[in-house]
C-alpha cells in the first residue's frame, strides 16, 4: 500500500484492494479534490471508470465510515512515472445517482462517463456533452442496472414458427 | 416511413430525421456554443486552459460556408461500423465527432449471466483481431479473484499465443491501412501471412478466430506434436517478409507523403485522452505494460519496446511494423525456454478432469458435472487486471459476489478510449488524410461498442 498524496483531502478511507497499489473510498464531496490531488502527485493516466450497479448486495462488506450505496463508480488511475495503480470508487448513491466530473482534470474520461451514464443512469455534473454513447438516443432505461428488463423487447426470428 | 412517391432529393429533411442521433451527432454551428465548440476541436487540452482564438475554433464561421457529412457507418475504410460525423470546410475537415455503438450487442451484460468457465466465449468476441488478449486479460482477473497458481508451460504457452496474435493483428492492421491508401498489393499480403497464424491457431486450438484457448487455470488444450517446426516456419516466414513490406511501403514516396507529418498528436495529449498502445508510443512515451508492469514472464524474455519521435502517422506504421520483429523475436524465445510440465491448473476445482479418469472415478465425474452445470465459484471480491493488447491496455474489472457467474464484468477496451484521439487527429487535414487518420488509430469496432 502506499500512502495517499500529501494534498489529498484528510479523512479520505483507504485500504487494500486486490491487484492495485492503493483503493480508496472517498465521499463525493472528497471524490474530485482527491483525484485531483492523485493528478498532482503523478498520477498522468485515467485508465479507467465504470459503474457497478449493487442492488443485490446494498449490505455488502466495506471497509470502517463507508457507507455502501447502491450505484458506484470506479476509477482506475495510473502513474507512468511511478509504475503504480490506484483504485477510487466513490458511492454514487441509491436512487438518482450523481457524481461530480473528472472531465476537467483528465479530458480523457469523456467517453468512459458518458458510457456510465449511458448503461447506468448516473449522472455527471459538468460533464460537457451527457448524451447516450452506446444506446440509441431514444432508448429508454440503462440496460446494465440489475432491474433492468432483459427480454423486454421481443426478437423475432425470421425463420421461427409463428405463436400457436 | 417516408412516402416513396417523393423524389430523393425533396426528403432531405426526411432523410436526415430517419438517421439522426440526437444529440449524440454533430450538430450545426449556430446551435453549438463555443465551450463546446472549443472541447470538439481538442482546445481543452491545451495546458493553457480553453482558448478560443478564432482562428482555432472558428466560431464565427457560417453554417453555409460549412457542409456536415457522414462517413460511415458502413464505408470500406471505417474499419467497421465506425460513424464519423465530420464538419467540412471544402476539403479540409474542421470537426469530427465519432458517433458509435453501431456493433452494441451487450456484451457486458451477457457476460453477466454466464458462468466464469463459459465466460471466455464471450469476451473473445470483443476485440475480433486479437481475441488471446481478451481471454488473457479476462483469464487472468479471475485467477487474481481466485488466487490460483497457473503452471509454468501454461504461461509461457500464453505468451507465445498472445504474441503470434499480436503479430497476425498487426498484420491485419499494415493490410487494411496499405488496402485505404490504395496500396492493395498490401492487403493481400498482409492476409496472406495472417493465415500462417492463424492456421497454427487452428491446429492447436481447433478454431481460427474467437478461440477461447485461454481459460482461467491455464490453456485449453496443449500444443500440438511438432509444433516447434510449425511456428520456426511462421517465424521465420513473417520476419523474412516485413522487410519486403519495407520495400513496398517504407521507402515508397507516395507512402511517405501521405504518412510523414500527417495527424500529429502530442505526449501531452495523448496522456490527457487516456490513449495507449502504439498511439501513444509514437509520442515518444516508452510506456508498454510488458515491460513496464511485466505480468506472465515478460520480465525473462529479451525484447525491446519501440518508440516514435513526432507521434505522426508513419510514426504508428513503423511502431506496428517493428512490433511485429520484435514479437516474432519473444516467440522464438518462447520456442526455446519453453518448460515441460502441465498446460493447465491441476485445481480439481477449477479444471475440468481429463476424459479416461472420468469412467474410473466418481469424484472426477461430480467435478466434471458441476464444473459444467455450474461452475465454479469465486470467492466474492473486485480486481482491475491489464495486459498489453495490440492496441493498447486491455484491463478487465470483475466483480464477484461468491457466485458462480461475475456480478460485473466491464472490459476496459483499448480502442473505445483512443477513439477520443480522433477529433484531435483529424482536425485540419483534408479528407483523404481522414482515412489514414481512422486507419493509424487502428480502432475495432466489436471492441469500442462491445
Amino acid at each position: 500500500m502506499i500512502p495517499l498524496p500529501l494534498t489529498a483531502p484528510p479523512g479520505v478511507v483507504t485500504a487494500d484492494v486486490l491487484a492495485s497499489d492503493l483503493g480508496c473510498f472517498p465521499t463525493l464531496e472528497e471524490y474530485v479534490p482527491l483525484v485531483s490531488a492523485f493528478k498532482d502527485d503523478g498520477f498522468e493516466m485515467c485508465v479507467d471508470l465504470c459503474g457497478v450497479d449493487y442492488l443485490e448486495h446494498l449490505d455488502r462488506p466495506m471497509p470502517d465510515f463507508v457507507i455502501p450505496t447502491r450505484f458506484e463508480i470506479v476509477v482506475n488511475l495510473l502513474s507512468l512515472s511511478k509504475k503504480q495503480r490506484v483504485r477510487i470508487r466513490v458511492q454514487a448513491g441509491n436512487n438518482d445517482p450523481t457524481v461530480d466530473t473528472l472531465f476537467d482534470l483528465y479530458p480523457g474520461t469523456e467517453a468512459m462517463e458518458r458510457e456510465a451514464f449511458d448503461l447506468y443512469g448516473v449522472l455527471f455534473n459538468g460533464h460537457p456533452d451527457l448524451t447516450r454513447i452506446l444506446m440509441p438516443e431514444d432508448w429508454e432505461g440503462h440496460p446494465l442496472r440489475k432491474d433492468y428488463a432483459v427480454g423486454k423487447i421481443p426478437v423475432q426470428f425470421k425463420e421461427a414458427p409463428g405463436p400457436r | 416511413m417516408s412516402d416513396p412517391t417523393i423524389r430523393v432529393a425533396e426528403r432531405v429533411e426526411l432523410l436526415a430525421a430517419e438517421t439522426s442521433e440526437g444529440a449524440q451527432g454533430l450538430q450545426a454551428h449556430r446551435v453549438t456554443d463555443t465551450d463546446e465548440l472549443g472541447r470538439e476541436v481538442g482546445a481543452v487540452l491545451r495546458t493553457s486552459g480553453l482558448t478560443l482564438d478564432p482562428n482555432d475554433v472558428d466560431f464565427d464561421r457560417r453554417d453555409d460556408e460549412t457542409m456536415i457529412i457522414n462517413m460511415g457507418p458502413a464505408h470500406p475504410s471505417t474499419h467497421g461500423v465506425l460513424r464519423l460525423m465530420l464538419e467540412l470546410d471544402g476539403e479540409f475537415v474542421l470537426r469530427t465527432k465519432p458517433v458509435i455503438g453501431y456493433l452494441h450487442t451487450g456484451m457486458e451484460k451477457t457476460g453477466e449471466v454466464l458462468s466464469y468457465v463459459q465466460g471466455g466465449t464471450n469476451v473473445t468476441r470483443m476485440d475480433y483481431v486479437s481475441p488471446i488478449s481478451n481471454e488473457l486479460g479476462y483469464s487472468m482477473a479471475v485467477e487474481k479473484l481466485l488466487n490460483i497458481e497457473v503452471p509454468d508451460r501454461a504461461i509461457w504457452i500464453r505468451m507465445m499465443m498472445a504474441e503470434l496474435n499480436r503479430v497476425a493483428s498487426h498484420l491485419v492492421w499494415l493490410a487494411t491501412n496499405g488496402m485505404d491508401l490504395g496500396a492493395t498489393s498490401m492487403m493481400i499480403y498482409g492476409f496472406r501471412e495472417r493465415e500462417l497464424v492463424l492456421a497454427f491457431f487452428e491446429k492447436t486450438a481447433g478454431l481460427r478466430m474467437n478461440l477461447n484457448y485461454v481459460r482461467p487455470g491455464g490453456v485449453a488444450a496443449d500444443l500440438p506434436d511438432g509444433w516447434e517446426d510449425d511456428v520456426l516456419v511462421i517465424c521465420d516466414t513473417i520476419y523474412e517478409r516485413t522487410f519486403e513490406y519495407d520495400e513496398l511501403l517504407t521507402g515508397q514516396p507516395i507512402f511517405r507523403g501521405r504518412m510523414i507529418g500527417v495527424a500529429p498528436i502530442t505526449a501531452e495529449e495523448a496522456l490527457a485522452l487516456g490513449v495507449t498502445g502504439p498511439l501513444l508510443r509514437s509520442t515518444g512515451v516508452p510506456w508498454d505494460l510488458r515491460r513496464s508492469m511485466p505480468y506472465l514472464a515478460y520480465d525473462e524474455v529479451d525484447f525491446d519496446v519501440i518508440v516514435g519521435t513526432f507521434g505522426d502517422n508513419f510514426d504508428r506504421y513503423a511502431i506496428r511494423l517493428n512490433e511485429i520483429r520484435e514479437s516474432v523475436r519473444i516467440v522464438r524465445q518462447c520456442i526455446e525456454k519453453m518448460p515441460s510440465g502441465d498446460y493447465r491448473s491441476q485445481d480439481p476445482k477449477v479444471t475440468p478432469p481429463p476424459r479416461a479418469r472420468i469412467d474410473e472415478s466418481m469424484e472426477a465425474l461430480i467435478h466434471h458435472f458441476k464444473l459444467f452445470t455450474e461452475g465454479f465459484h469465486v470467492p466474492a471480491g473486485e480486481v482491475y487486471s491489464a495486459i498489453e493488447s495490440p492496441r493498447g491496455e486491455l484491463g478487465c474489472y470483475l466483480v464477484a459476489d461468491g457466485g458462480p457467474k461475475p456480478y460485473r464484468i466491464h472490459v476496459r477496451a483499448p480502442s473505445f478510449v483512443n477513439m477520443q484521439a480522433v477529433p484531435l487527429l483529424m482536425r485540419g487535414g483534408s479528407v483523404s488524410d481522414a482515412i489514414t487518420v481512422i486507419s493509424s488509430v487502428d480502432p475495432i469496432m466489436g471492441e469500442v461498442d462491445r
